[in-house]
């Protein structure tokens, strides 16, 4: 264990979070405050006020970033050119043709890179990495020179078949390295070494048109820290939730889209191993959008094939999160058809729901759960606009209730109720698209909004039962403080499994273990454990999809994969196919090192708890379920006693969500400070 | 007893989920690339009386959104006329007849009937594109086929599995009549299983709220799906609009063929009359009747996106006069074009229509093709045969909103281009460029989106080059004063020679040896809004991105430019005088 303070700090679109644990006194302390956007670096320095930490007591900071994520969805890149093989500059642009939605002729594509930073150099390579033409390095030095002329501080190589003969890109890095003035080169091969020129170029564009961006803030941050006093080491939350060193991240700075959603997961996989309960759905739910991802065995889902938006393919290894186009915002009306419908449009931060009080006037599912009394309508004295809960109501009457035939409440728990199964619907898709029954899975409830609507969810998916963070609100910032090393290796195999060479198969595995084992050793962390997890990217001859075949270990006779394969492949889809040749198509081995970096018991302190349930007990107030209203008891969550068992309906509040328990459901706590719901009826 | 509004919304999403699990299970679990990476499938619910359509899968290929409702009429039909043998729990019936409620040979249907308590509650059903169903040429597209039965075998609606079990009799007739059989067993195995995921989930859903209310909500469904159909068929203005689309040629006789279309509106009703089209073709560009009204419903939904997919949705929607014209073609017309390209141009006479008449709703044309290009032929260093596909997209049409999307995918599909990479691995050739078709999207206030443009050389063996593809004759047409886009263009070069197809976009079995390169250029976008319009500036910048060049800016554009900007004095003085 580290002997100085530890601080985990994840910014978000709204919030900032902090944690920080004294690993001398256990103590634990939080700290959230407002985001600032235009420099991300004041808010993580006002987190560290707030949390009143000392940064010459501190030894490590782990930090999740949205600069990268943001840079790339609102296109606010570094001015990058590419140079590729002739021919082919506008790849990046055609893509691999598609169009946003399966109906409707309308939508639009921008690419990463115009039309005019990309230009072209004779070389070519085959398939096989023959050369078909050699590179023209004049050209080479031209384009490079022509760039800069235009402003780029970020250049791509990028040719055909580099995965297979990069000695052309090679030679151009090389080239680069005396032409060009800043260290922004980044090789198309060198981030994603496999086919697919339209899923490489992106993935290189991504990672040069945000390398400076990231650089520059995360240089900053550093600054900021080191003149208030800080001598540890920085290091950043990449997407596959494992963490590198703030000298090194621009490097592959595309390895950090997705950081802040892949901190939430690693905290649900360490809250989910210290409960014992190590297979979880996790369900983020904020303002516009949730995400889910699925964690078997404690270790997240990490998928190389990730899209980040329409046309995005951003293909390093990401933990799998996928985003359902629902969020407390999302607006609800009634259609032609005169049915209730609810999203896909939000109504975002601004204006928001109503209950906001920013000039939202279409009713969204906040503004349902506030109307229900699942929401405390005390909160509507805090926000300006004077909205009222008569403003609610008369909005629900007249665009829901009316046309509906419903009273405001009725059409409220109607909204509520669509909204639950068409979430539950999407996560069901997300939970099988990755091979998973969601029913053999706890629900993992975190964000804002994520514990309102957990145990109806959950109901709806026939999950037996929710488990909730003792800081649901702040799940990313522990997700950092949490966070493990972590190396990805992928090889390319792609052999029938009847003529591979088994030995060299374990050969390759081996030694991208010893490859990881070296880069965890070389980080300035104490680790207490390294863990290795070997797998194999499989298919039946033919297919196209992958299934993924996790290992025991690097060696693993012929039959025994043959039959491992078969069995992964009946669990998913139901059939046998005896008579169809299998073939191993990636090796894979991550590389962990896990820190000993948190008691979790910590994050609700003891000394809080009261000793009876009636101690916590702040009001009661009438909620709607089911069309009853019931006189709901409202709980302070941080003085629960730690034995606390009841049943619903409860209202569960703490400073960062709020827990709502149908009646019915029962509560339990544990040791830990999570909340478990155990579903009526489930199972 | 009338079912709450509430617990409709609530079991119309859960019908829906169940077909976009089935979807999902099919593609995940298929060989196929066609299914399992183009999404060239569809999976759905229909009515246990007439097959009318209940609901289907989002993530299906758009041009199935009306088809399968007729194979399972055509079905139940033949099972209540005693031509087609009685179902049994468990059973799957497999059919193709492109006559029956298909489209074309390799679009293979499978029908499960979906049993609640002894009696047929609905019936599951889905379509899979298999890669080969025997026939002239590997994969189907024949250009030249004169009958059906030079494109494929054709089964009629026969149990495959029966009570569960797969007919290991019928299969082998199959596999004895299609290319690369061996692996076919995945497929069947994929699009049974969807069924199977599709039965579990219905029974999960009919579990909690009860069979009668389902049954009940269904029907309430389908008439309100018709409310809401309806209220939008009132947003066109009353009266008749009318347009036509032209396939450049059958592949066969080279001739247009003209898709004739007058759209009326008239009070809640909508009526699609294809009178005066042209006759039955002798190439393969016929279009059986479940194409063609699936083509109409398909284009009705790229403009009303939030219609449920449902038969309730089409009700006011009425086809006519397609009788004795190529869009309602008999056995034994060959067929093979219909579901790539003539439902596409029957979608573009729709948007044609409709375009002034809803002109923020409807874009101009896209490009409107499947720009399919095969070669076959034999790899010496490889040692085996191959057959290569290249799909590709064009230009989307300009609209009220923008410029139109470049290389979009087909109108009726949603599927992903091949990687040139992934083409050069797998077979003998080697891509010259892969760029965007400059000059060609159409001009308009909002431009057309660009097209593809490829040339791929052949590096070893000897090949024959096909091409099933379309608009070589005429571009996607413009809307409101926007200009039609460039033209599909096709060129073969053969020993340094250049080779035009006849027919310009449709060619079968052109020989070439190494070194021969084969061109491409898809079409771009029709225009949107008098070009005349287009700020200064937009075009200026398209030229400087070189998508048009300083000649294209003038004379399409009326735009003057002075190095990269516009000059607006002589650009106001040359649009004035064009005006005048």
């Amino acid at each position: 264990m580290e002997s100085g303070q530890v601080i985990g700090c994840d910014v978000g679109g709204t919030f900032t979070d902090l944690v920080l644990m004294d690993p001398a006194t256990g103590e634990v302390r939080i700290a959230k405050v407002p985001s600032t956007l235009d420099d991300q670096s004041r808010g993580v320095m006002n987190a560290v006020a707030e949390a009143e930490a000392s940064l010459p007591g501190t030894a490590l900071i782990v930090h999740g970033t949205t600069t990268t994520t943001n840079a790339v969805l609102e296109r606010k890149l570094a001015r990058t050119g590419i140079i590729t093989t002739q021919g082919f500059r506008d790849v990046l642009e055609l893509g691999r043709r598609t169009r946003p939605q399966a109906y409707g002729m309308k939508g639009d594509f921008k690419p990463l890179i115009p039309r005019d930073l990309r230009l072209e150099v004779p070389e070519r390579m085959d398939a096989e990495g023959r050369v078909v033409t050699p590179l023209d390095e004049n050209a080479l030095r031209a384009a490079a020179q022509a760039l800069l002329d235009l402003g780029c501080t970020a250049v791509v190589v990028h040719f055909l078949h580099a995965y297979r003969n990069p000695a052309h890109e090679l030679r151009a890095g090389e080239i680069l390295k005396e032409i060009w003035p800043n260290p922004y080169v980044t090789l198309g091969h060198a981030l994603l070494s496999e086919s697919r020129e339209y899923e490489r170029g992106v993935t290189a564009a991504v990672n040069a048109s945000v390398q400076p961006i990231l650089d520059r803030y995360v240089q900053n941050l550093a600054g900021s820290l080191e003149s208030g006093g800080y001598a540890g080491e920085l290091l950043v939350m990449n997407g596959n939730g494992g963490m590198v060193s703030a000298r090194r991240v621009a490097e592959e700075a595309a390895r950090t889209v997705m950081s802040g959603p892949a901190s939430g997961v690693m905290a649900a996989a360490f809250t989910g191993r210290a409960a014992g309960i190590p297979d979880l759905l996790t369900y983020d739910m904020g303002g516009t959008s949730t995400d889910v991802a699925l964690i078997r065995n404690a270790q997240p889902a990490v998928s190389n094939e990730i899209e980040v938006e329409y046309a995005m393919p951003i293909h390093v290894p990401m933990v799998d999160v996928r985003t359902v186009g629902a969020g407390g915002g999302s607006i609800a009306r009634v259609n032609a058809a005169g049915l209730l419908e609810v999203g896909p449009e939000s109504a975002g931060a601004t204006p928001g729901p109503i209950c906001y009080g920013r000039g939202g006037t279409e009713p969204t599912i906040s503004d349902a759960n506030l109307l229900l009394g699942r929401l405390d309508p005390a909160r509507l004295k805090s926000v300006e606009g004077g909205v009222t809960l008569q403003t609610v109501r008369d909005i629900f009457a007249k665009k829901l209730g009316d046309p509906l035939g419903l009273t405001p409440e009725q059409a409220a728990e109607a909204v509520i109720q669509l909204a639950n199964v068409k979430m539950a619907g999407a996560i069901r898709m997300v939970s099988v698209s990755l091979g998973a029954d969601p029913r053999d899975f706890a629900l993992f409830a975190f964000g804002g909004a994520g514990p309102l609507h957990a145990a109806s969810l959950a109901r709806e998916l026939g999950v037996p039962r929710v488990l909730t963070p003792a800081r649901p609100g702040i799940t990313n910032a522990l997700g950092c403080l949490v966070a493990d090393l972590r190396h990805d290796f992928t090889n390319t195999v792609a052999q029938p499994l009847d003529t591979l060479d088994m030995d060299a198969l374990a050969d390759t595995l081996t030694a991208q273990a010893a490859e990881g084992r070296a880069l965890i050793a070389r980080e300035k962390v104490e680790i207490t454990e390294t863990r290795v997890l070997h797998s194999l990217d499989m298919q039946f001859i033919g297919q196209t999809h992958l299934l993924r075949v996790e290992l025991e270990g690097p060696v693993i006779s012929r039959e025994a994969l043959q039959a491992a394969f078969e069995e992964v492949y009946w669990k998913r889809f139901h059939v046998r196919l005896d008579t169809i040749r299998a073939a191993v198509v990636n090796a894979n081995t991550s590389v962990i090192g896990t820190r000993n970096s948190l008691d979790p018991a910590r994050l609700i302190p003891a000394e809080h708890r009261k000793a009876t349930l009636a101690e916590a007990l702040r009001a009661t107030r009438p909620v709607i379920f089911d069309g009853e209203t019931h006189e709901t008891p409202l709980y302070r969550r941080d003085l629960l006693p730690a034995d606390a068992a009841f049943d619903g309906p409860a209202i569960l509040e703490q400073m960062d969500t709020t827990i709502l328990v149908p009646p019915g459901d029962r509560v339990t706590t544990d040791a830990i400070g999570n909340i478990l719901i155990e579903i009526r009826g489930a199972k | 007893m009338t079912i709450d509004p509430i617990t409709l919304s609530v079991i119309q999403a859960g019908l829906q989920q169940v077909c976009d699990e089935m979807d999902l299970s099919f593609s995940r679990a298929a060989f196929s690339p066609v299914i399992a990476e183009a999404n060239d499938r569809s999976d759905g619910i229909y009515s246990a009386e007439d097959g009318s359509l209940i609901a289907q899968g989002n993530m299906g290929l758009p041009v199935f959104v009306g088809t399968m409702q007729y194979s399972t009429r055509v079905l139940i039909e033949g099972i209540a006329a005693g031509l087609v043998a009685d179902p049994k729990p468990d059973d799957i019936y497999i059919v193709n007849d492109p006559y029956l409620g298909g489209t074309h040979l390799m679009d293979v249907r499978f029908a499960r009937p979906y049993y609640r308590n002894g009696k047929i509650f609905c019936w599951l059903s889905n379509t899979g594109h298999w890669p080969d169903t025997g026939g002239a040429v590997p994969g189907g597209f024949s250009a030249s086929a004169t009958s059906v039965e030079q494109e494929g075998l054709r089964l009629p609606p026969v149990r495959l599995f029966k009570e569960g079990v797969l007919d290991r009799e019928i299969y082998q007739i199959i596999c004895s009549n299609i290319r690369v059989a061996d692996q076919r067993i995945g497929d069947v195995q994929a699009q049974a299983a969807a069924l199977k995921v599709g039965e579990e989930r219905l029974n999960e859903l009919l579990d909690r709220y009860g069979d009668d209310v389902v049954a009940q909500a269904i029907t309430e469904l389908r008439a309100r799906a018709s409310a809401q159909m309806t209220r939008y068929v009132e947003e066109i203005p009353e009266g008749t609009h009318s347009a036509s689309a032209w396939i450049d040629s059958d592949g066969v006789v080279d001739e247009p063929l003209e898709i004739r279309l007058a759209v009326t509106r008239e009070g809640d009703r909508l009526s699609f009359d294809f009178t005066g089209s042209s006759a039955p073709c002798t190439g393969p560009m016929n279009s059986v009747l479940a194409t063609t009204l699936s083509s109409v419903y398909l284009a009705m939904r790229h403009i009303f996106p939030e219609v449920p997919i449902s038969a309730g949705a089409f009700e006011p929607l009425h086809v006519t006069g397609y009788e004795g014209t190529f869009l309602d073609a008999h056995y034994p017309r060959p067929v093979s074009g219909c579901a790539a390209e003539v439902s596409q141009r029957i979608a573009e006479a729709v948007f044609a229509a409709l375009a002034p008449a809803l002109p923020d709703r409807v874009t101009a044309s896209p490009a409107g093709s499947s720009g399919n290009f095969a070669l076959g032929g034999h790899d010496p260093e490889k040692g085996r045969d191959f057959v290569m596909y290249q799909i590709s997209g064009g230009g989307y049409g300009g609209n009220a909103d923008h410029d139109g999307l470049s290389n979009g995918c087909s109108t009726i599909g949603i599927s992903k281009a091949p990687p040139v990479e992934i083409m050069e691995a797998q077979f003998p050739v080697l891509y010259h460029h892969y760029a965007l078709h400059e000059g060609s999207g159409g001009a308009g206030f909002h431009r057309g989106g660009f097209g593809l443009d490829y040339a791929v050389e052949l590096r070893r063996g000897l090949a024959t080059a096909s091409f099933v593809m379309d608009h070589g004759r005429t571009g996607p047409q413009g809307a409101l004063g926007g200009v039609d886009g460039a033209v599909n263009k096709v060129r073969v070069i053969r020993d340094g020679e250049v080779h035009i197809p006849s027919h310009l976009s449709k060619e079968q079995d052109i020989p070439l040896a190494p070194g021969d390169v084969v061109h491409v250029r898809t079409p771009g976008g029709g225009g949107y809004g008098d070009p005349m319009t287009r700020p200064a500036e937009a075009v200026a910048e398209d030229v400087r991105l070189g998508r048009y060049t300083a000649v294209q800016a003038r004379e399409m554009f009326g735009v003057v430019l002075t190095g990269h900007s516009a000059d607006m004095a002589a650009t106001e003085a040359l649009r004035s005088a064009t005006a005048g």
